[in-house]
């Protein structure tokens, strides 16, 4: 309302004088808003006009939100006796830069159509925040960030990416001040590093740390083609001489495209139980080595399958198992590291267990604990052990006791009843896999993938094996049928689709009718 | 204590006549505020306008020494009802709330206030949550402007207008002895600018005045015979004089009229967007010079016929950008073409849509199809923007990923202790089956969304219980449960919702989530916070509260992160044989808060070489076999998933963050639900007492004896 704008005839447009446009998209609690507070600050010590604006709302509680900020120098202003009229939104196409925290945010910016070639340098960090979705999913249903790399770089005039949350980590800081060393490298905006830097000096809180990841950020966005295709390769596996014979017998009687994970299965079954189990493995996939030699295209790919899912079967996750990985040395180490606890700080680990009844009965040699279920009060006496959730402190002398003890439980497994059940459930899988092959590979491909519904504890664990069980039992019927191995991939989908069943009892109808 | 603070910023509301403030709308209208010799200022908080209140309540030495009078409304009804104070005297009232639905609240308060009318200045400022960012159901403060005859201000959204909309807007006010409401839209209210200050003034005329020269008139109260002679007051007096201070103040702006036989006109809040449009179809430029004519409305209601009839008038065509609906100022502008005859074409919702934000590119496109339609040579030659011109095809990887984005609702917060009481219900859902889940407004409204899925209906603040009032019936042992938030408990939830239970003999459940704070609007202060406030009365209890209406099943739980607790009492409430209302009061602090103020405490404590134990959640990737049901059960931002590494396995593997806070859930989820052996509590302890270091150095020998053990079974094999 100044009585300024008030004129009465025309004006002349001054043309081609533009405010430059800034986006920023974050997540609630990201630091957004001290991303665009310090743009504010460089801007104005530089002698611009600053608006910024925001729409937080409830999206600061960790929703999608977007801060925008236009910069006009004042110089032209006064030339002109007027102050800016400064945008409060991005117009799709008109903006100069647009800074993402997280790669999906960086594709919501594209999809809101931020981010064009013509004109949009787009600064993203390459990380994920994955979404509530991607999250909750049975299975995996995450974003390729892989496609949200190639669209950035087919919608922006330039594509400035890195993993800045992990820059600012590094330096003890947060992602808005890696992002922000990246916005002063970008060349986007007509300010100095020097008058950046400025900014978090002047901001007070955190200077050391935050200037150290903004000059990690500035150094990153300077040269990303570097930071692009740095991927660290993991170190050659050493090859143990204590497998080479098992090593040596896989490699050679096995064919290459198998090797991956016939490998990581023989020293995963060694890692769970010994060589001699790793050689029944081996045994077991010979069959089907030939079935798919005889009847496959030469990709080997029931071979790679089978072998994926016979190592993690075969190792099913029991107390034994569980106890065996939690008093490792290696584990006690990486906790320290994950918590990031200082050589001076004591760090005690403290597990979560609750087996039930069968999960103990699970260990013991089988006819043990036949006598266990059959008898009642001993049934309750374990029952009263397992009734309740307990936390183990495994870093105590008394709780690594007990699962040291527990893991060696391993000795028994062998004799025990699950080790009885689950070797009958996966024969029966085994073995109807090279006949699947001789009849339709495709099928017997899909047939082999199907263990992957089996995983979890407890219930979870109840739940996926009777899925498995369900989709297994239609088999016989799709034997022959040209679309079986659509049908029992469909099936397996479905099972991991949600937990209720519903998806698959109704996906289980329509390949019956 | 709330969630931001403004404690460096209130004293830029110190500065005098001729410097320059820089800074944030919502504190640019507090020293608007200040500047206009306000008496006294009241409020409910509510995005977009929270700020303005925390910014008040970090200001209460400024506002002290001014000699204003600063409230937490218990409601915008409260709020409304303050302005009373300004009817009898001349007393400068100003309050806010977030609107519509904070004036529906208070609406009645309002009507009330409108009808007799006021002697001070009385200003009503509402943040208008409306288009993005907007939490709530999609109208328009306006109609309330209309239906209660109170002047509504729509400045242009710089921080110079919406300051002098304030100053001009108590004096409208006192000119009519009409109270006015002051729209700011979400991103006026946080937009960030600059302006000249005024000096600081202190009313001449103060409450103390007022209380010790008590005044009355009964002619200003709402009872026949006073209240029909207001209606007409209203039309003889007060509008009309209105109109007259509206002109004689310049509060509307004409810009380039004459330019052309046609114009647009707008209301002030369009302003910026409008401008931005012209200047990307090169009819107008930064500066606000523009080669169409333009009348903005700073003030949309009263319309001022004079104005209109002066810019319609010899024009082929006017353009009103009016953003909302029902078009209130479209039909109000054909009423006084028409009773004037004026034969100028109105366009408006024909070529702009009627529902919905109004953009840049929608306000440019309706600009486009209007200039195109009555001087399309304006537009030769000049480029049009690109979300004008016709769509091309997308490039490939673009139109992969625009259908792969997936919408990032809000959630509740990492370490928030409203999360387990939902836990706890999913539980129980699996147990007793499915209930009708009444919602009210808070953070806890999150249950409707992913993970959790909870919740049929939400009817408005502290309306959860009587959302479910008439489930009511004997006919089924089946119960309902109804969710309230503190915050809404004491707006209105304890009379709406707790007394109607109990006068109606309801059989339902009822969970108050006290938290402490109103948690959702950014964590101010109510009557059962547990934290110490110099100026307001806090540490009352709810339960106690509930007893006092005459509910006899009440419980109580101190620590909602018990979840096999909760889910056990739950099921308690809806399974006992006890007749009538039952209430679980969930009580535990809301986790910004509490990081907020335990964190430095923390961080004090071990400078100081006190011992101090940091606990982390973290989950075993070895152990864990990626069904993510853990996630399924919570939906914690801390617990994510990450990619397996083991090669075997194809699905992600959980992982805890390191922005975890150690709330405890995870463990008591893995618990409750008997889900998986994978998760540990890791307790990080700096400055370990004797005895923790005399236990560590007993039990580290053995176990790393054993380890040992372990190594050489497992030497030689990189699984």
């Amino acid at each position: 309302m100044d009585a300024n704008v008030t004129t009465e005839s025309a004006s002349v447009i001054s043309a081609n004088v533009k405010a430059i446009s800034i986006a920023i998209l974050a997540m609630g609690g990201e630091g957004g808003g001290v991303l665009a507070d310090w743009l504010v600050d460089v801007a104005e010590h530089a002698g611009y006009y600053a608006q910024s604006t925001s729409v937080p709302g409830v999206a600061q509680r960790t929703g999608a939100t977007i801060y925008y900020v236009e910069l006009f120098p004042e110089i032209v202003s006064d030339s002109g006796g007027k102050e800016p009229v400064l945008g409060l939104m991005p117009v799709p196409g008109e903006v100069d830069v647009v800074v993402a925290s997280e790669l999906m945010e960086a594709g919501r910016a594209i999809q809101r159509g931020l981010v064009t070639p013509d004109r949009t340098i787009l600064i993203a960090s390459e990380h994920r925040v994955y979404s509530m979705s991607e999250r909750t999913a049975i299975a995996d249903e995450r974003v390729d960030s892989q496609s949200l790399l190639e669209a950035g770089n087919a919608a922006a005039k330039r594509f400035v990416h890195c993993d800045f949350a992990r820059l600012a980590n590094e330096k003890g800081s947060v992602i808005s001040a890696s992002l922000f060393g990246a916005l002063a490298a970008s060349g986007g905006l007509p300010f100095t590093r020097e008058q950046f830097a400025n900014a978090i000096r002047g901001g007070g809180v955190g200077v050391e740390s935050s200037l150290a990841a903004f000059e990690a950020g500035y150094a990153a966005a300077s040269q990303p083609a570097a930071i692009d295709h740095a991927a660290v390769s993991p170190p050659a596996a050493a090859r143990p001489r204590r497998l080479e014979d098992l090593i040596a017998r896989a490699t050679h009687e096995f064919p290459a495209a198998g090797h991956e994970f016939i490998l990581a299965g023989v020293r995963r079954l060694v890692d769970y139980q010994d060589e001699r189990y790793a050689r029944q493995y081996l045994d077991w996939l010979a069959p089907i080595h030939d079935a798919d030699a005889q009847y496959g295209t030469g990709d080997f790919l029931l071979l790679a399958e089978t072998a994926r899912y016979l190592a993690l079967w075969m190792t099913y996750e029991d107390a034994a198992r569980v106890a065996d990985l939690k008093i490792r040395r290696t584990r006690f180490e990486r906790v320290r590291q994950e918590v990031r606890a200082r050589p001076d700080q004591i760090v005690q680990i403290n597990e979560f267990l609750h087996p039930s009844v069968d999960e103990i009965t699970d260990i013991l040699p089988a006819r043990f604990s036949r006598f266990i279920l059959r008898t009642k009060p001993l049934k309750r006496l374990v029952e009263r052990f397992t009734g309740k959730g307990r936390v183990v402190q495994t870093t105590s002398l008394a709780g690594f006791l007990m699962l040291y003890a527990l893991a060696s439980m391993r000795h028994l497994r062998r004799q025990s009843l699950r080790f009885e059940r689950e070797c009958k459930l996966i024969r029966e899988w085994l073995l109807q896999l090279p006949s699947l092959a001789a009849e339709d590979y495709r099928l017997a491909v899909e047939t082999a993938e199907c263990p992957r519904l089996i995983k979890g504890y407890g219930e979870t664990h109840a739940h996926g094996m009777q899925n498995y069980i369900a989709v297994m039992s239609v088999l016989g019927r799709l034997r022959g049928k040209p679309n079986a191995a659509d049908a029992v991939r469909r099936l397996r989908e479905a099972a991991l689709k949600d937990e209720s069943g519903k998806i698959l009892k109704q996906t289980l109808q329509e390949v019956n009718a | 204590m709330a969630e931001r603070s403004f404690k460096k910023e209130v004293e830029k509301l110190r500065l005098g006549a001729g410097e320059e403030f820089h800074g944030e709308g919502i504190l640019a209208v507090t020293k608007a505020l200040l500047q206009s010799g306000v008496s006294y200022v009241g409020g409910y908080q509510g995005a977009p306008i929270s700020h303005l209140m925390d910014v008040l309540t970090d200001a209460a030495d400024i506002l002290e020494s001014l000699g204003v009078h600063f409230e937490h409304s218990a409601s915008e009804a409260t709020a409304a009802a303050t302005l009373a104070a300004s009817v009898n005297y001349p007393l400068r009232g100003a309050i806010t709330f977030k609107s519509t639905v904070g004036t529906n609240v208070a609406s009645d308060a309002l009507a009330n206030l409108a009808s007799g009318g006021i002697t001070g200045g009385a200003l009503i400022i509402v943040g208008e949550d409306y288009g993005e960012g907007s939490s709530i159901m999609q109208e328009r403060s306006h109609a309330f402007a209309m239906k209660s005859q109170m002047w509504l201000l729509d400045p242009r959204p710089n921080l110079p207008s919406i300051v002098r909309a304030i100053e001009e807007g108590f004096a409208l006010s006192e000119a009519t002895n009409t109270p006015v409401m002051l729209e700011l839209r979400i991103r006026a209210c946080h937009v960030y600018g600059r302006f000249i200050a005024k000096d600081n003034v202190r009313p001449q005329f103060t409450l103390k005045d007022a209380m010790e020269t008590p005044a009355r008139d009964v002619s200003r109260i709402v009872l026949p015979p006073a209240s029909f002679l207001h209606e007409q007051e209203k039309i003889q007096k007060r509008w009309p004089a209105a109109q007259e201070f509206i002109k004689a103040r310049g509060l509307n702006e004409f810009v380039a009229d004459g330019a052309q036989d046609f114009g647009i006109l707008l209301q002030g809040g369009m302003y910026n967007t409008v401008v931005r449009a012209l200047e990307l179809l090169g009819l107008g430029d930064i500066f606000g010079n523009s080669r169409v004519p333009l009348y903005i409305m700073n003030v949309t209601y009263p319309l001022i016929d004079d104005e209109v009839r002066r810019f319609c008038i010899g024009k082929r065509a006017v353009l009103v950008i009016e953003e909302g609906q029902p078009d209130f100022i479209e039909q109000n502008l054909n009423t006084i073409l028409r009773r004037a005859d004026i034969q100028t074409k109105l366009h408006g919702k024909d070529l702009l849509p009627m529902a919905g934000e109004y953009t840049a590119a929608v306000i440019m496109k309706g600009i486009l199809q209007f200039v195109e339609k009555y001087a399309p040579q304006l537009l030769e030659g000049h480029r049009l923007p690109g979300v004008l011109q016709p769509a091309v095809q997308k490039p490939a990887a673009v139109q992969k990923v625009e259908s792969e984005i997936h919408p990032r609702p809000p959630s509740f917060c990492t370490g928030c202790p409203e999360r387990p009481i939902f836990t706890a219900m999913k539980l129980v859902e699996r147990e007793l089956g499915q209930h009708h889940v009444s919602c009210d407004i808070g953070c806890h409204l999150f249950s409707i969304l992913p993970p959790f899925n909870l919740g049929a209906t939400t009817m408005g603040y502290g309306l959860g219980w009587a959302g479910a009032a008439a489930f009511n019936t004997g006919e089924t042992q089946k119960r309902t449960i109804s969710i309230m938030g503190d915050g809404g408990f004491w707006h209105n939830g304890l009379t709406s919702g707790v007394g109607n239970a109990v006068f109606n003999k309801n059989d339902g459940v009822l969970v108050v989530i006290d938290n402490a704070y109103t948690a959702a609007t950014g964590g101010q202060d109510i009557l059962s916070s547990q934290a110490d406030n110099r100026n307001r009365t806090t540490k009352l209890s709810i339960a106690d509260a509930v007893r006092g209406v005459g509910v006899k099943w009440v419980r109580m739980v101190t620590r909602t992160y018990d979840v096999a607790g909760m889910r056990d009492l739950l099921k308690e409430a809806l399974t006992t044989k006890e007749k009538g209302p039952k209430v679980i009061v969930a009580q535990s602090e809301c986790t910004l808060n509490r990081q907020r103020r335990v964190k430095p405490l923390m961080k004090q404590l071990a400078e100081q070489g006190n011992r101090v134990v940091r606990e982390r959640f973290g989950v075993d990737a070895e152990t864990c076999t990626g069904d993510h049901s853990c996630i399924r059960l919570s939906g914690c931002p801390s617990l994510t998933i990450q990619p397996n590494p083991d090669p075997l396995r194809k699905d992600p593997v959980a992982t805890v963050l390191d922005s975890c806070v150690g709330c405890g859930l995870c463990g008591e989820v893995a618990h409750a639900a008997v889900l998986c052996p994978s998760f540990y509590r890791a307790d990080v302890i700096t400055n370990p007492s004797r005895w923790d270091r005399l236990r560590n150095s007993f039990a580290r020998p053995i176990i790393a004896f054993l380890q040992r053990r372990l190594d050489t079974r497992l030497a030689g094999n990189a699984a």
